[in-house]
């Protein structure tokens, strides 16, 4: 075993309740009656809807572009009919615009097939990337192909594949590398031809050896001397799926301040989004379908599952069984920066990579007390900030003093509210402090 | 945890269940510490040096440390009460103070004394500054500081000799001015090492005897086995840290070797160690959560800070025993230290604040 890479500062180990779902293979998801597709699916504007009420629709037909700025196109995830444009709840911004289709579940899903890509040149993948409707899926939604065109002063060498999953519950991405191994590489490969490199390194936390093993073998097939794609264990420690943490821990460098990964010649994607890409350029089958974990003790039936996306979070507990009596409180996302929905009709999108459903026994309900300046938050902070000042000061009612403390390099990971012994909602705190901190 | 209303858009018909589900920001799930499990565990590693003390000392130690630790509940009841405030006697902060302000008055003092001490400790110097983990000076030694100022001759006097037979009654109804002997270190101070050694014997048996406790102190900074027992099983909780604890000491036995002796590097630094409330302050008083700094580096200055003045508060003050006066007097140092030494930063956004 090769020693495992992690990164220097802070971090925490919550308890991994993979297990609920780990072992079980990715299930297909039957087509629900409806789907509500989001418009802003992604960072960037959201899309215009380029089909009306009542038009019918075929599966991969782009139903919404963006018409100016940031973007990639949005495509019927099955045929149906557009039955309204409207709005779906969600779970930050409250509401937001979306089409509802009704699905026609007579018409055969569509079948793709390999299309020859070593040919194209960088130009025409990129295309393919962004016609896909591709974004990072591991959840901050960026499209990919702007991802992929990092601005030319700053000279790449690495690609990095993220596969640590370091959110408690999820296993979506370790079913992928599992099961996907094969086109997770060659998807690595679409990559490495778009950047003009040769190596891409693939960060896998230790607690999931069968993707390490699935995924090492894939590589060692699949590497070519202009593609060489390398496996690396990591330890399992949150937040090592982060950006800037995961650099850190495979190639040692420190991406500094605001500046995006490209300063330090590195770019990262997950590797779902590999899988994306390679579904998008190789098979030329746009991103409208995720693989997501269901799991928490208040689901009857936890489970890795192939869902569209539009699919409403009360359909897939549905499929499941329904939800347990334990259940109380619904996450989208991990536990660790997961969002808490208090509706079902929730329809997931392309960021989507887990709903969790959660009993008493799993969550923290306890009443938060004053800070007693353990300096647990500090120790366990990964960016080196002081989260208990933060929280004193917004308590205070100086939110605006806090830039003193870096409150806009925290990335919400959460380890700081974890670790708190007094309970304090330290990230509810820094979140108010962004909104009323001077930059 | 903030809970949102949200009006619910329509929706056709689905067969899963409607309900109420809990709404907060993240993270969902937290860590099986607490205040309170922190609190209650110091409580226990502080019950082995307090039976023990019953032992050295006799019945009363006990009895103090109840009446200590009831006063400082208490208090913190009445106090919490009047304020409107939440009353939280039960996360075991007001407990521990009760025990440590027992543990560092001598075991022969008036009943009357920890109740006092418990006002000062929880009234003025916890809850007039906010609470817990508002207050600036560790509330037990405010209590020991305040004490000395008012009963200067119980709280330097009233020393017991160690109970040879474990007859733990035999002081109880007797006058104390009938038994009352002098601590070891006031004895080094005012009758010099010949005096010290014909009373506790030398060296290596007066090592033992202060190491298991048997010796004149207060009622519970006697024992150093007990004490590093309990401070080693809240390092191995990852409670505490080394940092405070280790330079605390160091400090003490580096700087007694060094000064403590007739000449230069004449001193006795194990000794230094294990008198007076040294290995009690290092591992329970000094690092205590909201009166040390919290970054590493800024403890390691404070904790050498807190040894320093022992050691010059010891040779050169009017008291033969400093460990006291120098947290007290490092206490309001801790803020500085932190705003001086803070955490280096991961990527510290330029131009930014």
């Amino acid at each position: 075993m090769p020693t495992l890479l992690t990164f220097p500062k802070g971090g925490v180990h919550p308890p991994e309740a993979k297990g609920l779902t780990a072992g079980l293979a990715i299930e297909t998801m039957p087509l629900p009656a409806e789907l509500e597709l989001v418009l802003g699916q992604h960072i960037g504007a959201p899309c215009s809807p380029t089909v009306t009420r009542k038009d019918e629709v075929t599966e991969g037909q782009v139903v919404g572009t963006v018409t100016k700025g940031l973007g990639v196109p949005l495509h019927a995830p099955a045929a149906g009919t557009v039955s309204a444009l409207g709005v779906s709840a969600h779970p930050m911004r409250v509401t937001t615009p979306s089409i509802t289709i009704k699905t026609n579940r007579e018409i055969a899903p569509v079948q793709y097939s390999r299309q020859e890509w070593q040919g194209l040149n960088r130009e025409e993948l990129l295309q393919r990337v962004q016609n896909g409707g591709v974004i990072g899926v591991g959840g901050a939604g960026f499209p990919s192909h702007v991802k992929l065109s990092p601005p030319p002063n700053n000279p790449i060498d690495t690609l990095i594949l993220n596969g640590a999953e370091c959110e408690p519950y999820i296993t979506a991405d370790h079913r992928q590398m599992v099961e996907k191994s094969a086109e997770i590489v060659e998807g690595a490969q679409v990559i490495l031809k778009i950047l003009g490199i040769s190596n891409c390194q693939i960060g896998i936390e230790n607690n999931k050896p069968d993707a390490i093993a699935a995924m090492t073998e894939a590589a060692a097939k699949l590497s070519t001397p202009q593609a060489q794609v390398t496996v690396r264990p990591m330890q399992v420690k949150y937040p090592q799926g982060s950006e800037k943490q995961l650099i850190q821990a495979v190639t040692g460098r420190k991406v500094p301040g605001l500046a995006l990964p490209s300063a330090v010649g590195v770019v990262v994607h997950n590797v779902s989004t590999a899988r994306a890409i390679y579904d998008a350029v190789v098979l030329g089958k746009p991103l409208y379908e995720k693989v997501m974990t269901i799991s928490g003790k208040g689901i009857a039936r936890p489970a890795n599952l192939l869902v569209k996306v539009g699919t409403r979070v009360s359909d897939i507990v549905a499929h499941l069984g329904g939800v347990t009596p334990q259940l109380a409180k619904i996450v989208m996302g991990g536990p660790m920066m997961g969002f808490a929905i208090s509706t079902l009709d929730i329809p997931v999108t392309k960021t989507t990579s887990s709903v969790l459903f959660l009993a008493e026994d799993e969550i923290d309900t306890s009443e938060h007390s004053q800070c007693i300046r353990c300096g647990w938050c500090i120790e366990a902070c990964p960016m080196g900030l002081e989260p208990k000042e933060v929280g004193i000061y917004v308590e205070a009612g100086r939110a605006q003093d806090t830039g003193q403390f870096g409150v806009f390099e925290c990335f919400e990971c959460g380890c700081c509210a974890y670790v708190c012994p007094a309970k304090r909602p330290l990230v509810q705190f820094v979140r108010l402090a962004k909104m009323k901190a001077k930059r | 945890m903030i809970a949102i209303s949200q009006q619910e858009p329509e929706a056709p018909e689905v067969a899963a269940p409607r309900g109420i589900w809990k709404v907060s920001v993240s993270p969902h799930v937290k860590s099986d510490e607490s205040v309170a499990k922190i609190m209650w565990t110091v409580v226990a590693c502080l019950v082995p040096p307090l039976i023990l003390s019953v032992f050295i000392f006799g019945i009363q130690t006990l009895i103090i440390t109840a009446i200590s630790v009831a006063s400082c509940v208490g208090v913190e009841y009445v106090t919490q009460k009047s304020l409107g405030r939440k009353v939280t006697i039960g996360d075991g902060s007001a407990v521990i103070t009760g025990i440590l302000i027992a543990f560092i008055i001598p075991p022969g003092v008036n009943y009357l004394l920890p109740v006092l001490g418990a006002v000062m400790a929880i009234y003025i110097g916890k809850h007039l500054l906010g609470g817990i983990g508002y207050n600036i000076f560790n509330p037990a030694l405010l209590a020991r500081a305040f004490l000395m100022a008012t009963f200067p001759v119980a709280m330097t006097s009233a020393w017991l000799p160690p109970l040879q037979d474990l007859a733990i009654f035999s002081y109880l109804g007797t006058s104390i001015d009938a038994v009352a002997t002098a601590t070891p270190l006031a004895v080094l101070k005012t009758q010099g090492m010949a005096a010290f050694t014909q009373q506790f014997g030398a060296a290596p048996n007066v090592y033992t005897n202060f190491f298991l406790g048997w010796r004149p102190g207060c009622i519970g900074e006697t024992s150093g086995l007990f004490i590093l027992l309990g401070g080693c099983y809240l390092l191995y909780r990852r409670y505490i840290t080394w940092h405070i604890p280790v330079t605390v000491l160091g400090a003490i036995a580096l700087l007694s070797w060094i000064f403590g002796g007739s000449g230069y590097f004449a001193g006795d630094p194990l000794l230094a160690v294990l008198s007076g409330g040294a290995l009690l302050g290092a591992f329970f008083m000094a690092n205590d959560y909201v009166t040390c700094p919290t970054g590493r580096k800024a403890q390691l200055i404070y904790g050498l800070g807190v040894g320093a003045l022992t050691v010059l508060i010891r040779l050169k003050g009017g008291y033969p025993e400093g460990i006291c006066y120098a947290i007290l007097l490092m206490n309001p140092v801790s803020s500085v230290l932190d705003n001086w030494l803070k955490p280096e930063r991961f990527a510290p956004v330029q131009g930014g604040a």
